[in-house]
């Protein structure tokens, strides 16, 4: 294939659907969920539960297990059985950009397994896979969440400090510690009568001295006894997605809840495995930075037309007003961003190594996320201060994506030691 | 679908150019950059790569099609390896690409087999003008029609080439459009500086200011004929030339402060280990990787017809601009004070990255 623009079909098709469902189902909540903190949002997950499920559990939204996890083979092309290059990625990165369009927020609140069931989908033994990701196509939406960041690990989750005990006489893990920042815990974990059964994927230690190598994922139910939800994080933004802290103590998880070896050996799999969901989620969670920009840029176009404030593309910048510069700058970060997530997620599907093409494209998402909606804010003056208006709502939002699944800073390292060619131990 | 992989034959392509460019453009920059003269078989070998003539159809003399996409892919090469040398190289694309685009069937007949053909010769165009706000869409030189004829009035500045020039092509204003108009060296009225720009940059291509006064063409010289040219067309194709020009700069600086990194020590350990200088080059790579994304896109609507090519088209080149001082400013950062001195290549890459702003009209693709 030469190279190309030309957005394939199944991904048109769903900006399409999925602009309607923004519109309708995610704007008109934006407000009231934001200003409702660890509301739940009932009405709007068990329309998207059903609207998934009638489209073929995949169709309007990232499949289960996705975001992460490679869609079913017949999705993978462009519809023709297999002979054009898969674009399941492509297409999964097209619908978290539009949904975030909508609402980033509620786009976490999505039914499905998440984060917690990519880590299964990446790390786990095909009997796990089934065994815990056939619920995700129950009659009621179910939730996974991942527990991998602590107090004192977050950046650096290598520095966990939750450990995994084998108790030999039962055959059960015993897992203790505190993780913070779960991302959909609570709809994981707590057992709420309008949601199925769901879980959480916990990192621990089972060998501290092992370091790296020592850690492993393992599935725990919801309701487990001796694990708690004990907050919910008041949030500047995406304040509809609950934010859970965890405590284990002496939580009991069956032996084959481990997600990988339970003997520590040389090979640190667990750990990579881990880390390759990340490197799997970046360009996906740069796109959910994309919408937001996206949502506040179209928002500003819309306002300077109302007052008759019309880009004069093509003019020297001399020429030009400061508004229609910073339109015009705003654009290009736009736009460009954009197709590194799709260069990005392009290589995924065509199995190219994308570690450096990933956390470009979040690193430039996050940039230019935070900028834009930022200076949309400044330029709209009062309508832009204003909670009247959603631009505060998606510059509160937008900042998350600067920040999780990878600061930009992580991803300047990991886009670093890339070009470098520098080990971890070569630049820290 | 998208896509994002070169041809096989674009591909080989990129080495031949990338070659020519490592091997015979950079090491000669310098000595060009003082001296103010690109070595001529130089300029012949880059000739021999047949950019040109593999983008004009056999009927004219060429052997292939063009494409802006190959055409991008070719100039970002060669600008890395010397933009002064690729702008020379390529100022005959000045005269023929919109000639070829939008010329009428006796415009391409009379002109492009003569170009092609034979050795470099340097035929040009004249865009730009000496004016703070320039704006190629609404030109201070006229055009008139009287008699049957064109009269071209008014004055052009960094036309490359101009004193040697066979022919020029010179856009002008016709009653509010930009057109362009064939001029031949002997007409009457047309006058040559005989001083050469001289500029914070490029200083081995020779770039001339050129009056025009009352030139009087035939009627038939106006390129595409008594129709004219679609010059936003030829306007977007100049804007991503210059674009990709400026990856290509920007690229050589962004690889060459990369390896001077990897090898200066400082407090013990290599620079490129601190997170000051690796953030740096990071950010370069992810701003080079955006920009050449954005003309990538823009070429390819240029070569299926999309309408947006002309606005993204401007957007390239305005973000081009803007990434290609930010990354050639940070390479001489990188190089700290070495990078000021003239030994190393970096602080020229920088004055050419400023020049993105003003080249739109230097190369086409």
């Amino acid at each position: 294939m030469p190279i190309e623009f030309e957005a394939p079909k199944p991904i048109t098709n769903a900006q399409f659907v999925l602009k309607t469902v923004a519109e309708e189902m995610m704007r008109p909540n934006s407000r009231y969920f934001d200003e409702h903190e660890h509301e739940i949002p009932w009405n709007y997950i068990e329309f998207m539960h059903s609207a998934m499920k009638a489209m073929g559990g995949n169709s309007l939204a990232p499949r289960e297990p996705a975001p992460s996890s490679p869609p079913p083979e017949d999705e993978r092309h462009g519809g023709d059985g297999g002979k054009r290059p898969p674009i399941g990625y492509q297409l999964i990165a097209a619908q978290m950009e539009a949904l975030s369009w909508g609402d980033v927020g509620l786009y976490h609140c999505l039914p499905g397994g998440g984060l917690g069931a990519a880590a299964v989908h990446a790390a786990g033994s095909p009997e796990q896979r089934e065994k815990f990701l056939a619920r995700f196509h129950g009659d009621k939406p179910t939730f996974a969440a991942m527990c991998i960041t602590e107090a004192g690990a977050g950046s650096d989750n290598s520095a966990i400090r939750t450990r995994a005990t084998l108790d030999e006489k039962t055959k059960e893990w015993v897992i203790n510690g505190e993780k913070i920042f779960v991302t959909g815990g609570d709809k994981s974990f707590t057992e709420y009568e309008k949601l199925g059964r769901g879980f959480i994927v916990v990192w621990a230690s089972i060998d501290p001295a092992a370091g790296r190598a020592g850690m492993r994922a393992f599935v725990v139910e919801g309701g487990t006894p001796g694990v708690r939800v004990v907050k919910l994080e008041h949030k500047m933004g995406i304040r509809v997605s609950d934010t859970a802290a965890i405590s284990l103590v002496d939580a009991r998880v069956p032996f084959e809840n481990i997600l990988g070896s339970p003997t520590v050996d040389q090979n640190p799999t667990g750990f990579k495995k881990a880390m390759a969901t990340f490197d799997a989620t970046r360009p996906l969670v740069a796109a959910t930075g994309v919408g937001v920009a996206r949502a506040a840029f179209e928002f500003l176009k819309e306002r300077l037309a109302e007052r008759e404030i019309h880009v004069r593309y093509g003019l020297p910048r001399q020429k030009l007003t400061s508004i229609e510069r910073d339109v015009i700058d705003m654009e290009i970060m736009l736009k460009s961003a954009w197709l590194m997530v799709i260069k990005a997620v392009w290589m995924a599907d065509n199995k190219k190594p994308n570690a450096l093409e990933a956390s470009m494209s979040k690193v430039r998402s996050g940039d230019i996320c935070t900028k834009i909606t930022q200076k949309v804010v400044e330029m709209l003056g009062p309508l832009g201060y204003s909670r009247e208006f959603l631009a505060e709502k998606w510059m509160r939002d937008a900042k998350i994506t600067d920040i999780y699944e990878g600061t930009g800073q992580i991803n300047r390292l990991v886009v670093a030691r890339q070009i470098l060619g520098y080990s971890g131990a070569e630049l820290r | 679908m998208y896509s994002f992989d070169p041809t096989e034959e674009q591909q080989m392509l990129i080495e031949a150019v990338n070659k020519y460019a490592a091997n015979d453009l950079r090491p000669a920059a310098r000595d060009a950059e003082e001296s103010g003269e690109l070595p001529q078989k130089i300029i012949a070998k880059g000739w021999e790569l047949g950019l040109l003539q593999a983008s004009i159809p056999e009927t004219y003399g060429g052997f292939g099609e063009r494409s802006a996409v190959t055409g991008a892919l070719a100039v970002e090469e060669m600008a890395f390896g010397d933009l002064a040398g690729a702008l020379a190289v390529t100022t005959p694309s000045l005269f023929a690409t919109p000639i070829l685009l939008m010329g009428s069937e006796e415009q391409k007949r009379e002109y492009l087999p003569r170009i092609v053909e034979g050795e470099w010769s340097p035929y040009t165009a004249a865009l730009i003008e000496y004016a703070f706000d320039f704006d190629p869409n609404d030109l201070k030189t006229t055009a008139t029609l009287e008699d049957g004829r064109y009269s071209l009035n008014g004055e052009k500045a960094f036309v490359p080439f101009a004193k040697e020039a066979q022919a020029l092509l010179v856009y002008a204003n016709l009653d509010g459009q930009t057109q362009a108009f064939i001029v031949a060296k002997e007409a009457e009225g047309l006058s040559i500086s005989e001083e050469r720009e001289k500029l914070m940059g490029v200083n081995a291509l020779p770039l001339y200011r050129v009056q025009l006064t009352n030139v009087k063409i035939p009627a038939a010289n106006r390129l595409g004929g008594e129709s004219g040219c679609a010059f936003e067309q030829l306007l977007a194709s100049m804007r991503i030339a210059n674009a990709a020009a400026a990856v290509g700069v920007a690229n050589a600086a962004f690889e060459y402060s990369r390896d001077y990194a990897k090898e200066r020590e400082a407090f013990g350990v290599k620079i490129a280990q601190k997170q000051a200088i690796a953030f740096m080059l990071a950010e370069m790579r992810t701003e080079i990787e955006a920009v050449r994304l954005l003309m990538w896109e823009a070429a390819w609507e240029l070569d299926t017809g999309r309408e947006d090519a002309v606005k993204d088209a401007y957007l390239v080149s305005t973000g081009a601009a803007d990434m290609a001082m930010m990354v050639t400013d940070r390479a001489v950062q990188i190089l700290g004070g070495h990078g000021y001195i003239r030994d190393h290549p970096v602080e020229m890459w920088m004055r050419n990255g400023r020049g993105f702003a003003t080249f739109t009209g230097l190369a086409i693709i």
